[in-house]
């Protein structure tokens, strides 16, 4: 059980690593119901685009940082919430590790400000974010 | 800085889509759920969707052949801009309460701004929508600023 008073400004959020494969990004991207042939259709991304690969959604690497807070604080707090940023393009197959660490604490309103990471396996940010949760 | 947006892309702001209605069911909050490798039994479950669900009702739903030669349909929202390069830039939202197996919701998209600024390589554009989720009999869910940036 996660309580506000145990946490301290500083403290990591725990970390997570993600490789979506073809059928994974196949199936978010029927969720959300997204036709984008970047990342889809390998001949159009690297030929038509000039990417390298398919590329990985946005927000579904942002759903990976959201899911660093929400695995963290579980029922114990609630989201008031949440960003994140496209910084750079990442790539299927590419291993991806989620992150965060506590910034603020707010003892009036009992909240809690994160900021979030994903990076690749070179240890560049490809989405920052920031979240903040109320116990 | 010479001056990119005419003021009919400048009037264009403040305009929104005709709202959405939609109704949440647990089996498409289980496929976002497992699609993103949610590990929480709620989402898993379908009984409370994870926080950026709610992108999943912004790409409108066309006929095949409506659909750009890149496969995403035209955003009717944004004007023709003079920067054709669009990149996604963030997405930020206040949640008022989780959306739930079961709602009813009315989604709105807005333009909220359009401006320009110089960056280190030349003009950039920033265009920023909002979209606000509410229940059916009017109860906040969520607000939602995302960017879109142009070059």
């Amino acid at each position: 059980m996660l309580n506000y008073e145990s946490i301290n400004v500083g403290d990591l959020l725990p970390s997570r690593e993600h490789t979506a494969n073809i059928v994974q990004l196949f199936m978010y991207n029927a969720a959300i119901w997204n036709p984008h042939r970047i990342h889809f259709d390998h001949a159009y991304a690297t030929e038509e685009e000039g990417y390298q690969a398919i590329v990985l959604d946005g927000p579904l690497q942002g759903d990976w940082i959201g899911q660093v807070v929400t695995d963290w604080i579980g029922e114990d707090a609630s989201l008031v919430s949440f960003g994140y940023a496209n910084r750079r393009v990442a790539f299927l197959g590419e291993t991806m590790s989620a992150g965060g660490v506590v910034e603020e604490k707010d003892d009036d309103k009992k909240e809690i400000k994160v900021s979030l990471y994903l990076k690749n396996a070179e240890g560049e940010v490809t989405i920052p974010g920031h979240a903040v949760v109320r116990f | 800085m010479t001056e990119l947006l005419s003021l009919e892309i400048k009037a264009c702001i403040g305009r929104a889509n005709p709202t959405l209605h939609v109704e949440v069911t647990r089996r498409d909050i289980q496929k976002y759920a497992v699609s993103t490798g949610q590990r929480a039994k709620k989402y898993l479950d379908g009984d409370e969707a994870p926080p950026l669900f709610h992108f999943g009702y912004s790409l409108e739903i066309l006929p095949v052949d409506q659909l750009r030669k890149d496969g995403i349909p035209e955003d009717k929202l944004i004007p023709e801009l003079p920067l054709k390069r669009l990149m996604a830039g963030s997405s930020d939202t206040v949640y008022h309460r989780p959306i739930r197996a079961g709602d009813k919701l009315s989604i709105t998209r807005r333009l909220k701004d359009i401006y320009e600024k110089q960056g280190k390589s030349g003009p950039l554009i920033f265009v920023l929508t909002e979209v606000v989720v509410e229940t059916e009999a009017g109860e906040p869910v969520l607000n939602e600023t995302t960017s879109l940036i142009a070059r």
